[in-house]
């Protein structure tokens, strides 16, 4: 293991997570390469990527069920290994298939691991009652988990991950297979510990996730960290440009001729009712840009932004597709 | 570090004792087996083994009436049978279709050797199926004979040359001197053939190896599972998580034959002797059980080939540990080849407290198991190690 000092510039010492030039190889296969990033409190970190691109791997090494080739894990500043016990309680884990006992009770599976994270009883029991409240199975928690539906069993595989209240919570591709309602009910359960304070490790190929619940996401691919940043930060690497169209009445080809001259507007034309518009930076020039159009005379009936996606931004990265 | 392991531990017994399979195979069929075979070993011998034999008195001496009065004392304590053959070839015949265990052929001029201290011999024919009878009348016959040849050679000093040999003093005397075979010795040579204990404890160490692999292929399982990523994240050493499923296995082991105990003492009239000896070797027997199923799990890949190759083991084991038949009193090259399990040493164990041994007797039995588990702990514990991931 080779312990490389913290970039104290970079990001205070004390970050949630740290990961520093990660590696590792499956034989002649490198699954991870000198892959860097770092999650702060309260900060939701997304990493991004196609199925095989080391995601889970990078992930496990972070939690110590894998030992890394190279480079080092700090959580909370201390150093990550399989054997330190201190720093594996800080860490909450979703493992990305089902970690759990079909053949005992939800409860069961939480008082287990809450005796396994040294919760006292009486904790464990206020916590445990908390968190099925939180992962809606309340009511089924007396229930074997094989009797259980997917959804269910994949919300019962989340609030494991939460129940020591950890100050990292690591969840892996935790909506796969999870119908849509059960999804939004995880995404705003992860939302809301985040806003507890909680630094959130989330994978996702799904780019939807990522930009709805990420403050920011890693793009990763073929073992290699190809970009970070917030989505804005992503979308601006690609160097592509906010579409704005604007339905309106009026004389438009006035408004679009005022508009023009606007130093953030690269293109402008009218088709019909619509003003097209390719702009640099939407939300900051849409202000100015309506009360210029409207002060031409044109009334403004609806206004469409399309930004480009992290879809665009891994098509990007890659020459490739998000997903196949 | 204990507290993760306990923690583990329950939750595996848990899921065990919620698995009717494990519990089925743990004492349903242990216990049903040792009843199975207790009643039909009854309905042969009555509940106790008794040897069948057939005799040819060739000679009709009074030397000859010693041996067979001798053997009439047995047949009054139900040990022995006793058939009269008329001529060898009767008595040869008896034996080996299986009428009697063994016969016994007392030739024409024993009596008359005796006197004249020529050397003395009875014929015994043995069922090729009835090693142990067989062994046994041999035993009877080789004890007689000794104890004539005393008497030959204390006759040859006390009378000189006496002319006319008297047969009658002789045949007191022979009767008188140290009685030539006794219940006690012969039960020595029977005292693990209490049918019902044998079986009870054949049944219960030979399952014991199935019982004591829920704890270490809980290990194979969770991997399986996926869960072994959960526990490696959790604050625990991996040690403690080995720990864990070992101890699952100890508790099952000791809980599943001390109950087989209990259950084949009151409803089987089983007697395995001393409470204190018979929990130490159960515990020594566990641990070593426990060892030697870790050691064999930790080559495998998967729970499915852990389970194969666990049950031919214990098999092999069980076949040559005499949990099926006593392998001790087969004698020889099998007898030599049982030592190599931890089977045979635990019912070797047993055998001494069942007649009546104390602690103390059964610690070369222990002290075997002590050393079957230190070898394969010592291997498992490295291989383990490695067992013990993601
Ligand atoms: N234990 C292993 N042995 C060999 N190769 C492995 C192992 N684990 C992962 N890999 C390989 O490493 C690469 C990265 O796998 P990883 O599971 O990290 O991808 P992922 O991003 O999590 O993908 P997914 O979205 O499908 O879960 C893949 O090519 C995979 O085949
Ligand atoms: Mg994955």
């Amino acid at each position: 293991m080779t312990a490389t000092t913290p970039d104290q510039s970079a990001a205070p010492a004390t970050s949630a997570l740290r990961c520093e030039g990660l590696s590792k190889s499956f034989g002649d296969l490198q699954a991870v390469k000198n892959v860097s990033f770092h999650i702060e409190r309260g900060e939701t970190y997304g990493l991004l990527g196609p199925n095989g691109a080391g995601k889970t791997t990078t992930i496990s090494m972070v939690c110590g069920v894998l030992a890394r080739d190279e480079g080092e894990v700090l959580v909370d500043g201390q150093s990550m290994s399989s054997g330190s016990v201190d720093v594996k309680s800080l860490i909450g884990y979703v493992p990305q298939d089902l970690a759990i006992y079909p053949d005992l009770t939800a409860s069961e599976n939480m008082r287990f691991f809450a005796r396994l994270y040294g919760l006292s009883r009486n904790d464990a029991n206020s916590r445990i009652d908390e968190v099925l409240d939180t992962i809606g199975l309340s009511d089924r928690a007396g229930d074997l988990v094989k009797t259980y539906s997917g959804g269910m069993k994949r919300r019962l595989n989340i609030g494991l991950g939460m129940l020591h209240r950890p100050k990292l919570l690591i969840l892996d591709e935790p909506t796969v297979g999870v119908d849509p309602q059960s999804r939004n009910a995880i995404l705003e359960n992860v939302d809301q510990l985040s806003g507890e304070g909680m630094a959130v490790l989330y994978t996702t190929h799904y780019m939807e996730e990522a930009e709805r619940l990420c403050d920011r996401v890693g793009i990763i691919d073929e073992g290699e960290l190809k970009a970070e940043g917030t989505r804005r930060e992503l979308v601006s690497l690609v160097g592509e440009h906010d579409r704005i169209q604007i339905e309106g009445a009026g004389d438009l080809e006035a408004g679009v001729a005022a508009v023009r001259d606007l130093p953030a507007v690269r293109e402008a034309s009218v088709a019909g009712q619509v003003i097209s518009l390719i702009v640099n930076e939407a939300r900051n020039t849409l202000p100015e840009l309506l009360s210029t159009i409207t002060g031409t005379g044109v009334q403004v009936r609806s206004i469409d932004v399309a930004e480009p996606d992290l879809e665009a931004v891994f098509l990007h990265l890659t020459g490739k597709a998000l997903r196949d | 570090m204990l507290r993760v392991a306990v923690a583990i531990a329950m939750k595996d017994l848990r899921q065990r004792l919620r698995d009717r399979s494990a519990i089925i195979l743990a004492l349903v069929v242990p216990f049903a087996l040792t009843f199975i075979f207790s009643q039909s070993l009854s309905d042969v011998t009555g509940g106790e083994v008794t040897f069948d034999y057939a005799i040819a008195d060739l000679d009709g001496g009074s030397a000859s009436q010693g041996f067979i009065g001798a053997l009439r004392e047995l047949e009054q304590e139900d040990v022995v049978s006793l058939r009269i053959a008329t001529t060898r070839e009767q008595a040869i015949n008896l034996a080996g279709e299986g009428d009697v265990q063994a016969s016994f052929v007392i030739p024409a001029d024993f009596s008359e050797a005796v006197a004249t201290n020529e050397a003395v011999m009875i014929e015994v024919f043995g069922n090729a199926d009835a090693p142990i009878g067989t062994t046994v009348a041999e035993s009877m016959a080789e004890r007689f004979l000794q104890e004539v040849r005393a008497v030959q050679a204390s006759i040859a000093t006390a009378a000189g040359n006496l002319a006319e040999p008297d047969f009658d003093a002789l045949a007191t005397r022979a009767a008188e001197f140290p009685n030539p075979i006794t219940v006690e010795d012969v039960s020595a040579s029977r005292k693990e053939l209490d049918a019902n204990t044998f079986y009870a404890a054949g049944m219960a160490v030979f399952f014991l190896f199935f019982t004591v692999q829920f704890g270490v292929t809980g290990l194979l399982e969770e991997r399986r599972d996926g869960t072994m990523r959960r526990l490696l994240v959790a604050p625990a050493p991996r040690s403690a998580i080995l720990l864990g499923k070992l101890l699952t296995g100890f508790v099952l082991g000791v809980v599943s034959t001390a109950i087989l105990a209990v259950l084949s003492t009151f409803l089987l009239d089983a007697d395995w002797g001393s409470g204190v000896g018979v929990g130490i070797l159960i515990v020594a027997g566990v641990i070593a059980a426990v060892s030697i199923t870790a050691l064999v799990a930790s080559f495998a890949n998967s729970v499915e080939q852990a389970g194969s190759a666990l049950g031919i083991i214990a098999l092999v084991f069980g076949a040559l540990g005499g949990s099926f038949f006593p392998v001790s009193q087969a004698g020889g090259f099998i007898q030599q080849v049982s030592l190599i399990t931890p089977h045979s040493w635990f019912l070797r164990g047993l055998s001494e407290l069942q007649s009546g041994g104390e602690v103390v007797d059964i610690w070369p039995s222990v002290l075997a198991l002590l050393v079957f588990t230190a070898v394969t702990a010592a291997i498992a514990s490295r291989r383990l190690g490695k067992a013990v991931q993601a």
